[in-house]
């Protein structure tokens, strides 16, 4: 089955169980919308969907193929797949570098080809002017530093992008150009989307399908179907 | 909308920082008068003066001759310069030990990190002086001797340094962010983490060199350190308290305030250095 999936993950941090057999599937060009409480493992879900964290039991598959291990054990070429974009743009973004240099990182550790131009071309897809890609982290706002880690997530044209509450520090007008950004690009390559938020506004304007987490164990679809939006 | 200040080389000459920059002059003199010295006024190590030993203060020995007729000024220049070299390069092997050791438990972690720690706190529980001295007392007395001895004491605050600021960064998002877009564990370490590291082990060897210079004089000064006949500024005061009693005070009063004078400019450097790298001040003073 085509899409990025998480199967009967378990995630335990010490002794207490964050994610007891959790399953959910994002389909290409798909965006799913994912509500609940804070604490209740969405974000531990994100992690372990963008494969930065190894559940302790279940895996993950992408477009059927199951991956094992997480992180540095991923290879490069299977993480780059999934993109993220952190809630917190503040702390997902190295300090030190430029704003220019924050979005060519992941092509450079691909080394990827044409860096310089793609940089620029991402910066302006993200609707960042080229004088702020000299500046480092704590000389932009929030919204700023936000529209550089989205051109970041999108260097690598991945296949499934996973967004943390990727909108909730930001002002209207940047929400408004980053879901823009994100369907747009969803609409050029089939991207398949998780979307969390606490905006109901945003949750109904944009995805398809809608899962309240946690999901109940003994009922385990739960999924709200909408209609197309688009 | 308030003034953007620009930060600018000399910045740190601005008022409050006066000290500082008057620490800084000080270092910058007594360092290149270390490097001069040899070319300008060449020292034989083992000359003696027997025909004008125990003199005071004058214009031709301005801080005096000791108890063997030798130039107390002289002396203290080339004691300096041992002292100094000594200082810096036993807090760098100190900052590459305990770097090194840091690193490794701070990027590998469980059972290697507990080990590596555990053998940290046993070695800080030993004191550090008798550590110290039982390593040079196995070795022959020389420069690289007591280099060892310093080093192979003074690694353990750097360690904790490291292991410390490399856990607290492998958990923030932007290393999270660098594996996502296919970051290598290599490119991680040295593209993300070890920039973030280096300049407080830079600011921890800074801090060193001071300890070691005392650590170098305590050592001298016990009869453990360097060869008696080599200026060093541990044995100048080792040698200048047998005058002390017959009147000569200059004797060791010069190379005492050596020690005290380049020590102290060293540690202010570094605690302003310090100042300057925590980020708020720093972004403070860019914006």
């Amino acid at each position: 089955m085509n899409g990025l999936a998480a199967h009967e993950v378990t995630v335990a941090y010490g002794r207490q169980t964050v994610l007891d057999r959790a399953s959910i599937h994002i389909g290409p060009g798909e965006t799913v919308g994912l509500r609940g409480p804070s604490g209740c493992g969405k974000s531990t879900l994100v992690r372990v969907l963008a494969l930065l964290h190894r559940p302790d039991d279940g895996h993950v598959s992408i477009d059927g193929n199951p991956v094992t291990g997480a992180r540095y054990r991923v290879a490069a070429a299977v993480r780059t797949r999934i993109g993220v974009l952190f809630q917190s743009p503040r702390s997902a973004a190295d300090p030190r570098l430029s704003l220019a240099d924050i979005i060519a990182e992941p092509l450079r550790a691909t080394k990827a080809e044409r860096i310089q131009d793609r940089v620029v071309e991402l910066a302006y897809t993200a609707g960042l002017t080229t004088d702020l890609l000299r500046r480092q982290p704590h000389a932009v706002s929030d919204g700023q530093l936000q529209r550089a880690c989205l051109a970041r997530a999108l260097a690598h044209r991945p296949d499934y992008l996973l967004c943390d509450e990727a909108t909730t520090m930001l002002d209207a007008s940047t929400q408004a150009h980053v879901a823009a950004v994100i369907t747009d690009h969803q609409h050029r390559h089939g991207t398949g989307v998780l979307l969390i938020t606490h905006d109901p506004a945003l949750m109904h304007r944009w995805a398809h399908r809608v899962i309240d987490w946690p999901p109940d164990q003994a009922a385990p679809a739960t999924a709200v179907e909408h209609a197309d939006h688009h | 909308m308030p003034r953007k200040r620009r930060l600018r080389p000399l910045s740190w000459l601005r008022p409050g920082t006066r000290g500082a920059a008057l620490a800084a002059v000080v270092l910058a003199t007594a360092i290149l008068a270390c490097l001069l010295v040899p070319l300008l006024w060449p020292l034989d190590q083992s000359a003696v003066a027997l025909d004008r030993i125990n003199q005071p203060p004058t214009w031709t020995h301005p801080a005096g001759t000791d108890d063997l007729g030798r130039d107390v000024a002289h002396r203290t220049l080339y004691g300096l310069r041992v002292s100094l070299l000594i200082g810096a390069v036993a807090a760098l092997v100190a900052t590459l030990i305990g770097g090194a050791v840091g690193a490794v438990a701070g990027t590998v972690g469980g059972w290697t990190d507990r080990i590596l720690m555990r053998i940290v706190d046993t070695v800080a529980a030993l004191p550090h002086l008798l550590l110290g001295i039982f390593i040079v007392a196995m070795l022959r007395p020389s420069l690289g001797a007591v280099i060892l001895s310093i080093g192979l004491t003074h690694w353990l605050s750097t360690a904790r340094i490291v292991r410390a600021e490399l856990l607290s960064l492998r958990t923030r998002p932007f290393i999270d962010a660098a594996i996502s877009g296919g970051a290598s564990r290599v490119r991680v370490l040295t593209r993300h983490l070890l920039p973030h590291v280096l300049p407080r082990m830079a600011l921890a060897t800074t801090l060193m060199v001071p300890h070691a210079v005392w650590h170098e004089t305590a050592l001298s000064f016990l009869g453990l350190g360097l060869p008696p006949h080599l200026a060093s500024l541990g044995n100048m005061i080792n040698d200048g308290q047998r005058s002390l009693l017959t009147g000569a005070w200059w004797a060791s009063l010069t190379p005492g305030l050596a020690i005290v004078v380049v020590t102290l400019a060293i540690a202010a450097v570094a605690a302003h250095w310090r100042d300057r790298l925590d980020p708020r001040v720093r972004a403070e003073l860019q914006l």
